[in-house]
């Protein structure tokens, strides 16, 4: 069969494995201490606020403790970590402006060419800075705001920033929290104004090409009234024998009557502890849908929370996580029915072969005030093989007598019968088998945009060859 | 190109039980070959030993079809030599449609591309022989299927993959009058061709009617106790196996 153009072109591992030789760039030394911190202020240009925020969540992060739960972060050593490296160029509005290897990095990962398609607006980061932030002429002729966080906290939104940065996610919150308020570099910005309905989606992606290094990019995004908005992020890294570390942050403001789709598919190499938080507020009769594919990392913790503040406000979460050899992803997510009337709905997928462990964690919590509210969670693994290991970890928190939650656990293996069928197509045993995880997969890649799923898809293949045999 | 098959000496099982105790025999082409007996005679283990079920360990004996030894080969390369089974549980599988399903196969059997327009053309034309609905053809395989619309599936990939030697295990069984209809007469569109072999298991004389029956074997614990032609189907729905069953006994 003739292969699919991706956005990421044909994915073999090298694609994301091949990596970029570091020339005359800017890091600050390993570890974090005040001088580090107060090196990226300046070398940021940060406001005052910002600069005396960072050095707060210092203080918050040297007084944390690490969570007692979950996989194990013993492998990461902050005192190894390079908490920021600047590439040797500004950011451009235009891809020719981009220095030549850069821009190659994107150019293989098919972003210029997605954007030339199918973007409203074009984000791109490489390690700790944004080298490319770009939006449609007529997108942005909507006052809709689209760029990296660091020239808007300088410009007219710069307000608006300070009133929603990390006030969703608070540096109080667990240690990572914390670090990435004191380290953050990089992210987006993204305002759509009253009304605006943003038609084709916006993507950011996130490329960490530094051995050794942490990304902490901060994605802000303001949904106004009536709004509507599609966000996709991208993320990859080659792959190093060191540690490294994504500690990034979105948040999500999403007023009344709108209408929020996040969109992630997150490759990270397998050396990457991805340690990534991500909220959303909803307003009064707004829906917020999330599509998340992780494949990548060596350790995830990865649980994005919604807040249904507002009457009648809906989340749709759709989740699928692979976990091969050495990889343990714990993922999730966690919803707050605050406002009546709310509902929640929950699909998640995991699959996890060769030793890979994947852990479901489900957090729903239904306020007193939340009357008649719904959430229904269903998660579903499938294990590859009995090395692997996957658990449901749920937790339902309900503090009315009206509202109705359910929770669906299912677990189940690739049967032999079932391969057999196949085969006995003239389907090739590893064919299919792919089949039959793609097909498992299927609930959630309807759900990704088109270029997306084809890649989720060439990721499970990637993934099942050499499974067996 | 059709070939014949040869089973000789075939003994086979599950685990550590032997269900077939030596099985010898001869399928050339455009031959339809139907197989009775009891319950647990071993009808089903001979046909997944013949279609390479991992499940069924092939103990002694030897299945060749033309000049391949069946037994040095995987499922997928048998049905690549020609070679169909249709399953009394077909397995659904969710995410791709029966059309795209059947795509892939003939593309991965033949290694050629087929084209689309082409292949819808063929579906839509063998939907209406059977007198399906077309837009069977758009769900996902087998999913949400009732009992007779798996077995209709089975048909249509019959004769949408058009295989030389179809191994049919109680594509009848279970049901109603409407959908034996539609199988029986897909089954007779694939006996039509040239040099088409069958290979079918079933307890239905409704399904057999219509077809042109060469051989009949009936089947009593794990071995064959007697051939014929069609005039032993009419023996054993007026008599019964029990004649049969005893002789064996009686061994």
């Amino acid at each position: 069969m003739a292969k699919e153009k991706t956005f990421v072109e044909d994915v073999q591992r090298d694609l994301y494995d091949f990596r970029d030789e570091e020339i005359d760039f800017y890091r600050v030394d390993t570890g974090l201490t005040k001088d580090i911190v107060l090196q990226i202020s300046e070398e940021k240009n940060d406001p005052e606020w910002m600069r005396d925020f960072r050095l707060k969540c210092l203080d918050i992060f040297n007084h944390s403790k690490m969570p007692p739960w979950g996989p194990s972060i013993d492998g990461l050593n902050l005192d190894n970590i390079v908490t920021y490296v600047k590439p040797k160029t500004g950011m451009a509005g235009k891809w020719e402006d981009v220095p030549e290897d850069i821009k190659n990095t994107f150019e293989r990962l098919g972003i210029p060419e997605a954007e030339r398609k199918s973007l409203a607006g074009v984000g791109a980061q490489y390690d700790s800075e944004l080298v490319y932030h770009n939006i449609r002429a007529e997108v942005a002729a909507q006052g809709v705001i689209y760029t990296d966080i660091e020239s808007a906290l300088h410009g007219p939104y710069g307000d608006m920033i300070k009133d929603h940065f990390m006030k969703l996610v608070k540096p109080t919150e667990h240690p990572f929290a914390a670090l990435h308020g004191a380290v953050w570099s990089g992210g987006s910005f993204v305002y759509v104004p009253p009304g605006v309905d943003v038609e084709i989606p916006l993507q950011s992606y996130f490329r960490l090409n530094a051995p050794g290094a942490g990304q902490f990019e901060h994605t802000l995004i303001i949904v106004d009234d009536r709004a509507k908005l599609h966000f996709i992020e991208g993320c990859s890294a080659p792959k190093y024998s060191v540690a490294n570390l994504h500690a990034g942050c979105v948040e999500i403001f999403v007023g009344d009557d709108a209408k929020m789709r996040y969109s992630t598919i997150e490759n990270w190499s397998k050396n990457m502890y991805n340690l990534n938080t991500k909220r959303v507020t909803v307003g009064k009769n707004s829906a917020m849908e999330w599509v998340s594919g992780s494949f990548g990392s060596h350790t995830s913790y990865l649980y994005p929370m919604t807040i249904l503040r507002g009457d009648n406000s809906k989340m749709d979460y759709t989740g699928i996580t692979f976990a091969g050899a050495g990889q343990e992803l714990d993922t999730g997510m966690k919803v707050n029915h605050i406002g009546k009337h709310t509902t929640s709905s929950v699909n998640t997928r995991s699959i996890c072969k060769d030793g890979g462990i994947s852990n479901t964690r489900t957090s729903v919590v239904i306020a007193p005030n939340a009357d008649e509210s719904k959430s229904i969670v269903g998660c579903t693994s499938l294990m590859l093989d009995s090395k692997s290991r996957s658990d449901t970890i749920p937790a339902i928190d309900v503090r009315n007598q009206n509202s109705d939650v359910g929770h669906e656990a299912k677990i189940g293996k690739i049967s032999d019968e079932a391969v057999f069928y196949l085969m006995s197509r003239g389907i090739s045993e590893e064919d299919a088998r792919a089949m039959i995880v793609s097909g498992f997969a299927e609930s959630v890649s309807k759900e990704l945009p088109l270029e997306y799923a084809v890649e989720m898809n060439n990721l499970i293949r990637l993934e099942m060859v050499g499974a067996i045999g | 190109m059709s070939a014949t098959l040869t089973v000789k000496g075939l003994k086979a099982g599950v685990g550590e039980k032997e269900i077939l105790h030596g099985i010898d025999l001869v399928i050339n082409p455009g031959e339809t070959h139907v197989f009775m007996g009891p319950n647990g005679a071993g009808k089903s283990t001979l046909g997944n030993a013949i279609m390479g079920h991992p499940a069924y360990e092939v103990t002694e004996g030897s299945i060749q079809y033309g000049d391949l030894d069946l037994l040095e080969e995987t499922a997928d390369k048998r049905a690549k030599a020609g070679l169909f089974m249709t399953f009394q549980n077909p397995i659904e599988v969710p995410g791709i449609t029966v059309a795209n399903f059947m795509r892939n196969a003939i593309e991965m059997r033949t290694g050629e591309r087929v084209k689309l327009w082409n292949f819808r053309k063929k579906v839509k034309e063998i939907a209406n022989i059977l007198t399906i609905p077309e837009d069977y053809a758009d769900r996902d395989l087998n999913v949400g299927f009732s009992g007779g619309e798996k077995k209709k599936a089975e048909i249509l990939q019959l004769l949408i993959l058009d295989p030389d030697l179809a191994i049919l295990d109680e594509t009848d069984s279970g049901l109603d009058v409407d959908a034996v209809r539609v199988v029986s007469k897909g089954i007779q569109e694939f006996q039509k061709k040239e040099g088409k072999s069958l290979f079918i298991i079933t307890h239905n004389a409704a399904i057999l009617e219509a077809l042109d029956v060469t051989h009949t074997h009936i089947l009593v614990d794990g071995k064959i106790v007697k051939s014929g032609g069609k005039e032993l189907i009419d023996e054993i729905f007026t008599e019964g196996f029990e004649k049969y069953i005893e002789a064996e006994k009686a061994e």
